[in-house]
Order: structure tokens, then C-alpha cells, then sequence
């Protein structure tokens, strides 16, 4: 046995002592074998996957149990000796590359590193190593790749940067936390291809960890499901998709699998039109002709990767980016292109809920205070009137008004945060809403519950909603019509099965065939097929 | 590498553009030290011969000031020699500006380089141990006592030392005049006591900001990723976060160093020390305003220099400016 981990404990700093957040945990690794760990954000994945390294971040600590690797048991070690096995023996791939990376060092120097420390290879065999393995993963220019600073380079290569990194001492298991969230579909799976071959063509071992079920099938030889850090259930992949045995496991299953009921639309003239739209940020175009309707009552989801204006197209709509040519119609009437020349009934008609709940919401207020911004702001309640309204929306976001109200929102949870920026948006009783990713950095079945939410209100007060997403599941939950864009053009639009099922144009094609599926042979048949 | 130049061209424009900027900013100071001291009340030619002196000497002294011409030609004549190097001539002994503030202009950068050379290494160095073992007893010692130190006055400091280590010991001499000295040797060792006083004073501002900047880096995730590599916490402090934290501690260091060299009367005027600052101060006593004037600018100048040294080296240090997508 590689890596065996026995009855492990971690504790975190709180405010009076220490909380356990890993109680007694076991996870046996083999020599060339893929371990997947699943469950939703604090289920304690990455806390068991870095204590693999013998590591504890700031805050935790070890409080029982025992990590042996290769026969020594590194938490009997003092962390000088320990610190020899991380990036040697113990990689870890982290899962923001962009943020892992130091901005300050060219790639390559930072690939050298471990083998410098560590004294596995001279300089000239460390480089030789390194274009090497960039010349595998498909990086550009092998040769030269190497000199880059770390902002010269995509999210998608960056991260196969570090997948190379880790393989920098030739190590024997290579943790990888999440690699892939952060990333487009299509520019996951040639991560995904790479992080395969890499642990294929060494023979390393390695811990998988995500929330991505689909994926966590492609890359793992066993799965364990985590919960509330404890393990859940554990078997061979194959098993474990096709039959998992405990409720917790069937339910994340069970997730990808809500779609909203189908429904009869209002029909009539838009409520908004996106005409002719060009935009951009000083010289450089991000939008080119943008054009696409959302109708009464309906919701239209925007998709493309990264980069490809569906959140610009979003701030042309709100005003905070005014087009270079096309307006912006609502009800039939051209809306201000400046926010500043927009009237408040206008700027009522329209509202926003942002991806980063912890981020859009002000930390100083209390929801009360939060809520009652935009109530009094553009509709005048004040005193009895607005506190009506206030418990009003508390129930409507399935939130106890008597509980709620008076926290702050770092006393609530992700979910809890999001429903409240829903919240804020509908105390403007807006038409029109625009939701930019907001259930990307939420757990699955917390965004299904976001999801269902949203779906409920729609239907009891005719909402429009303007969907922006990378993920296709959102997609096919809840979007009446879909408008693909890439590079700041639309390439298809219309209503939803038309443009999706089967997929109608050919980056839609991609963008679908990229998404993930289930079945654990998805990502060899890809490659098999030559996707990079 | 055909990229090279195209690379390097942001950096030399803004060096550019600081340089510019930092030249407009002088040409204002030149002219506002020249108001303050044409507005003075009184009359210096009369201030200078004293009440008994007869209406036609005053005139005649004047004019040979070129007292009796319009302001704008007076700051013309003034400015004009300047970028000629002559700062004109001093009104207590006739002598000419610029030969009075060579001499003393490199006593002071003398004794500023001097503090600078030993507070500079020791305050990033002291800072890097703090941050490196921040919360121990280490870090809590470094800071009481370079917060100590920077708490009292200077001339107490000055005046312990002085007691101790040049009268009760007799190991430095407690006036510092290092021009008299023949070998390099000696003049550090005669410009000891005031150099440790000033090091003393900047030691905690430098100490601090590095400190501060470096734990503030310690929080970021390529930190963590250095630890997972196997690094050392020495060499994540100095190979890791340090590099990302160059630009604060560069601005405090340039700072201290413009501090040294023009805000040290009091310490010159504790050990004799003939500096530029010792300069001005008789100068402003004995009213001879060209070499007030002269004072005033070098000393602008140098905060000027110091402060673009500081923008450039800190936008120098960022590799997302220097080497752009």
C-alpha cells in the first residue's frame, strides 16, 4: 500500500477551542491507482487530500490517526522531513493554477523548483524534463513555453502548466485538488486528457478530488463519498455509478436530473431586445452584432466559454457599458445606453444577481439593511409598509424572516447569501432579471434548490430571466431558449431544443460533446477521437 | 529577440514621463522657495548692513543684489545661473554657493549613505525574521525595541549615546567631522555615533513595512503551493513572498532614504556635524537667502529623484508590467 491513512482527525480553529472537521477518516491508496474523492464544499476532501502530504493548513490541525506513506508515518515526522517528501515523492496540483503559480517567476523556474530542492535532477535535465512534458501536454512552443510569466498565459494551459509541475521529481502520488473547476468545458477536457496521460505514462498514483460526479467517473479507479467529513460509502467507480448504496450518494446522483416543467408562455412582443449590439473597452471590440430577443415571461440562457461577452453583453443591457452601436429596447421603448441618463423606474425594470453572493453582498449590513436599500430607493416604502414587504420577500425566498433578518451576511451560508441576492433583486419588483452564473460557486443541490426557486418565481410573478452560464445542465433545467455565443458573436439562438437537441450548429456540437458525462468511458472515447 | 525592445518600451516611457513630471514638480518648487523668500518681510540689504548704514550704501548693496529689479527678471537671473551651475554668491562671506554646498552636500550623503548601508539590510532582514517567525518572542522583541527606539526624540537618543559610548567609554569621538580625516577608516568611525542614531530612527518604519508586506503575501495561495513543494519556510519568505512584495517596501525605503538626507538638522546640530542641513540653519539665522534658496532646492530634488527611483523600481519589480501579455 502506497498511502494508508488511518482513523484521521483534523481539527480547525474556532472561537472557543477547536471543532473537529475530519472524524477518523481512512483512505488506502495503492501504487498506480486513481482514488476519487466526492462530496459537496465542506465535506472535507481537500483537507483529507492535503493531509495525504502530511499538511494542514493554517487553522487545521492534527489531532489523531496516522498518514503512512511508503511505510513511514508522516505525522511522526518533524516537518523538516516531511517538507522532504511534499513535491518529491506527494505532489499536489492545486485548483486555481492562476492563484497557485507565483506571478513573480517564469514557468520554468518555478518547474525547476522542486527538483532544486530536492536535488533529483541537475538544472539542464530539469529543463530538458520540463519542454518535455510541455511538448505532451500541448502547451505551445515546448521550447519556449517555459519563459512565460504566469499571466501570459490562458487558464487552460496554466493549469496543465502545473499538472507538468507536479510531475517535475517524478513523484509517486500526485494529489489534484479541483483542478478542473475553474475552467470552460471546453477547455477542461484537454486538462482533463493531459492529467490522465500524465498519471498513466508514470505510473504515479493519485487522489482525485471534486464535486463533479462526470468527471470524478472519467479519472478514478475507486470513489469515496464524503459528507460533513466523514466518508459516506466507497467502491470501484463502475459500481459505485451504477449502484450506489447509500440515500446521500443516490442523491447526488440524482441532482443532474431536475428540469422545470414544461409551460405555456405569455407570448406577445419581447420584453427586451438586444438589436445590433457592438461593444467593447477602448479600442479593443468585445461584442460584434449581438443580436437576440428574451420574451415575456421567459427565460433565455446565455452560454459560451469564458471570454466570449456574456457578461459584457450583461453590462451593456444594465447600462454600465454603453454599446458603440445597437441599442437595448425594453417593452418596445430603447433604454438609455448610459445608466446615468436611465430613469429609476427604468433602472427598477432591470436588476441584477451576481455569481459571488459573498462578494455582492455588503458584509457591514444586516440583511434588513440590505433589503430595505432598493425598497426605499425605488419604490418610496418606508416603516410598516416595508417591513411587510420585507417578510414578504423573506418568505418568498423560503428564508424565516424572524431568523434572517437581523444576521449579517457572513453569518449565512453560500446558498442562504444567494437567496438573498435574489431577494435584493425582486424588492425592486423588476420585469427583467439578469442572473450572472449564480449557481456556479454553489454546491449541486444547493444550486438545484437556487434553481427551483427561481423557476417558482418565475411562474407566480412573470419574471423574464436572462440566464448567463457555462454549465449545459443549467441549461437544459430551466432556459425556454438558449443563444450560444463565442468570441462575442452569437452563433445560434432560439428555443431551446431547436438549438440543443441534437445541437444545430457546430461549436454548440463542441460546447455539448465537452461536457462530461457519467459514463466512465466518456473521456477515452473523447480522446480516442482526438479531442484536445 | 525581436520582442525585447517592444517589451521593454512601457518601462522607458513611464521613466520617461515620471522623469518629466518630476522635472515640472521641481520647476514649481523653484518657483514657489523663490516667492517665499522675495516675500520675507523686511529688507535683506538693510538687515544686512545694519540700521547705521546710509541710505546710498542700502541702494548701492542692492542693486549690486539686483535687488532693485522686478521679481520675474530676478527669478529668471536666479533660475538661468542655477541650470548653469551657479547658485550665485553667498551674502555672509561673498563666497560662492555652489562651493559651500559641494563640501557639504557630500558630508551629508556621506552620513546618509552611511545610516542607509547599515539601517536598510538590517530593517528588510529584521522584517523578513519577524514575518518569518511572526507571533514568536522574536517578532515581539524586534518590535517593541525598533518601536522603542523610534518613540524618543532624536537628540535624546543622540545624547545617550554620546554619553556612553564617546564620554563614559571614549570609543567614538562625540564630535563628528569627518571631512577633517584622512583615511575612510577614520571617517566612518568618527561619523559612527550620529549614523547609528539615524539608524535607530528609520530602522522601525523599514522593519515594519517589510514585515507587514511579506505576512500580507504569506496568505496567498502560491505560498501554500511552495510549502506543498517541498521549499523551505526561509526560502518561501525570501524566494516567494518577498519578490511580491517589493513595491510597499521599496516606496518606505526611498522614503527613509530622502528622510536622511534633509531631515537630519537635529542630529547634525547634536554632533557638530557639518551637513547641509546644519548649513540652512545658520543660513536662515544669518539670513543669506541664496544659500537658503539652493538648500531648498537640492533638498526637493533629492525627494523627487528618490521618489521616481521608488516608482521605477517598484513598477521594475512587477513582472505583469515589465513583461506584458
Amino acid at each position: 500500500m502506497l498511502l494508508d491513512i488511518r482513523d484521521l482527525k483534523i481539527e480547525a480553529r474556532a472561537e472557543a477551542g477547536w471543532t473537529p472537521i475530519l472524524h477518523g477518516v481512512d483512505l488506502a491508496v495503492d501504487r498506480g491507482e486513481v482514488v476519487g474523492l466526492i462530496g459537496e464544499s465542506g465535506a472535507g476532501k481537500s483537507t483529507l487530500g492535503l493531509a495525504a502530504m502530511g499538511y494542514a493548513a493554517p487553522g487545521l490541525r492534527f489531532a489523531g490517526g496516522s498518514v503512512r506513506f511508503d511505510g513511514t508515518d508522516l505525522l511522526a515526522l518533524p516537518e523538516a522531513r516531511r517538507a522532504g517528501f511534499r513535491g518529491r515523492r506527494i505532489a499536489y496540483v492545486a485548483q486555481s493554477a492562476a492563484a497557485s503559480f507565483n506571478p513573480a517567476w517564469r514557468l520554468i523556474e518555478q518547474f525547476c523548483e522542486g527538483p532544486a530542492i530536492h536535488r533529483t535532477a541537475s538544472r539542464a535535465e530539469a529543463e530538458a524534463f520540463a519542454r518535455q512534458l510541455y511538448a505532451q501536454m500541448s502547451l505551445p512552443e515546448p521550447d519556449r513555453f517555459g519563459l512565460r510569466f504566469p499571466h501570459q498565459v490562458s487558464g487552460g494551459q496554466l493549469q496543465r502548466a502545473m499538472v507538468a509541475m507536479a510531475m517535475a521529481c517524478r513523484p509517486d502520488l500526485i494529489v489534484f485538488d479541483e483542478p478542473t473547476t475553474a475552467l470552460d468545458v471546453t477547455t477542461q477536457i484537454g486538462v482533463l486528457a493531459a492529467i490522465r496521460q500524465a498519471v498513466e505514462g508514470f505510473g504515479a498514483a493519485a487522489i482525485y478530488i471534486t464535486h463533479d460526479l462526470a468527471v470524478v467517473a472519467q479519472m478514478a479507479d475507486r470513489i469515496k463519498v464524503m459528507r460533513h467529513g466523514r466518508e459516506v460509502e466507497e467502491a470501484p467507480t463502475r459500481q459505485m455509478m451504477a449502484a450506489p448504496r447509500e440515500d446521500y450518494t443516490r442523491s447526488l446522483w440524482a441532482v443532474r436530473e431536475f428540469r422545470r416543467p414544461a409551460r405555456e408562455l405569455p407570448g406577445g412582443a419581447p420584453l427586451i431586445r438586444v438589436a445590433g449590439v457592438t461593444a467593447g473597452y477602448g479600442a479593443k471590440t468585445v461584442l460584434e452584432d449581438v443580436d437576440f430577443a428574451v420574451p415575456k415571461g421567459a427565460t433565455v440562457a446565455v452560454v459560451g466559454e469564458s471570454g466570449s461577452g456574456k457578461s459584457t453583453t450583461a453590462r451593456v443591457i444594465t447600462g454600465l457599458l454603453p454599446p458603440q452601436a445597437g441599442r437595448v429596447e425594453l417593452d418596445g421603448q430603447a433604454l438609455p445606453p448610459r445608466l446615468a441618463d436611465r430613469s429609476r423606474d427604468q433602472l427598477r425594470m432591470v436588476q441584477m444577481i451576481y455569481q459571488m453572493a459573498d462578494t455582492a453582498l455588503n458584509p457591514r449590513q444586516t440583511i434588513r439593511q440590505i433589503l430595505s436599500r432598493p425598497l426605499a430607493f425605488y419604490l418610496g416604502l418606508t416603516g410598516r409598509a416595508r417591513e411587510e414587504r420585507l417578510h414578504q420577500l423573506m418568505d418568498q425566498i423560503e428564508l424565516e424572516p424572524g431568523r434572517f433578518l437581523d444576521r449579517r451576511p457572513s453569518e449565512l451560508s453560500g446558498g442562504q447569501k444567494q437567496r438573498i441576492g435574489i431577494a435584493r433583486a425582486l424588492a425592486a419588483d423588476p420585469r427583467f432579471i439578469i442572473c450572472d452564473e449564480v449557481t456556479s460557486a454553489l454546491d449541486q443541490l444547493v444550486a438545484e434548490g437556487i434553481l427551483r426557486l427561481l423557476s417558482r418565481l418565475q411562474d407566480e410573478q412573470g419574471l423574464s430571466y436572462m440566464f448567463i452560464t457555462h454549465d449545459i445542465e443549467t441549461v437544459r433545467a430551466i432556459a425556454d431558449e438558449v443563444v450560444v455565443m463565442r468570441h462575442g458573436r452569437v452563433m445560434d439562438r432560439g428555443p431551446r431544443a431547436q438549438v440543443m437537441d441534437p445541437p444545430r450548429h457546430d461549436y454548440t456540437r463542441q460546447l455539448l460533446a465537452s461536457v462530461p458525462q457519467p459514463d466512465p468511458d466518456w473521456l477515452t472515447r473523447r480522446i480516442a477521437e482526438g479531442v484536445r | 529577440m525581436s520582442g525585447g525592445a517592444a517589451r521593454s518600451r512601457p518601462l522607458r516611457r513611464m521613466i520617461g514621463l515620471r522623469l518629466g513630471i518630476g522635472l515640472l514638480t521641481l520647476f514649481l518648487i523653484s518657483v514657489l522657495v523663490f516667492l517665499a523668500v522675495a516675500l520675507l518681510p523686511g529688507d535683506i540689504a538693510q538687515q544686512i548692513l545694519g540700521q547705521s548704514a546710509t541710505p546710498e550704501t542700502v541702494a548701492a548693496f542692492r542693486r549690486e543684489l539686483g535687488l532693485d529689479q522686478p521679481l520675474p527678471q530676478r527669478y529668471l537671473g536666479w533660475i538661468l545661473g542655477i541650470l548653469q551651475g551657479d547658485f550665485g554668491n553667498s551674502l555672509a562671506n561673498g563666497r560662492p554657493v555652489a562651493d559651500l554646498l559641494a563640501a557639504r552636500l557630500g558630508n551629508t550623503l556621506f552620513l546618509a549613505g552611511y545610516a542607509a548601508a547599515i539601517a536598510v539590510p538590517l530593517s528588510v532582514l529584521l522584517g523578513l525574521l519577524a514575518a518569518l517567525w511572526r507571533g514568536s518572542w522574536f517578532d515581539r522583541g524586534v518590535n517593541v525595541v525598533s518601536l522603542s527606539a523610534i518613540s524618543f526624540p532624536e537628540f535624546f537618543i543622540a545624547y545617550i549615546l554620546m554619553f556612553w559610548l564617546s564620554i563614559r567609554l571614549g570609543w567614538f569621538p562625540s564630535m563628528a567631522d569627518p571631512g577633517a580625516a584622512p583615511s575612510l577608516a577614520e571617517m566612518l568611525g568618527r561619523a559612527f555615533l550620529p549614523a547609528v542614531t539615524l539608524v535607530l530612527v528609520v530602522t522601525a518604519h523599514m522593519m515594519r513595512m517589510t514585515r507587514a508586506a511579506v505576512v500580507n503575501v504569506l496568505g496567498a495561495p502560491y505560498v501554500a503551493m511552495a510549502r506543498l513543494k517541498g521549499a523551505s519556510r526561509w526560502r518561501i519568505v525570501t524566494r516567494h513572498a518577498l519578490p511580491n512584495a517589493l513595491a510597499p517596501i521599496i516606496n518606505v525605503i526611498a522614503l527613509n532614504i530622502a528622510w536622511l538626507i534633509t531631515g537630519v538638522v537635529i542630529v547634525e546640530v547634536v554632533f557638530v556635524y557639518p551637513g547641509l542641513g546644519q548649513l540652512m540653519v545658520d543660513s536662515v539665522t544669518n539670513r543669506d537667502m541664496p544659500v537658503v534658496q539652493a538648500c531648498a532646492l537640492i533638498f526637493a530634488a533629492v525627494y523627487i529623484l528618490l521618489n521616481i527611483t521608488a516608482d521605477v523600481l517598484a513598477i521594475a519589480t512587477n513582472p505583469r508590467l515589465l513583461h506584458p501579455r
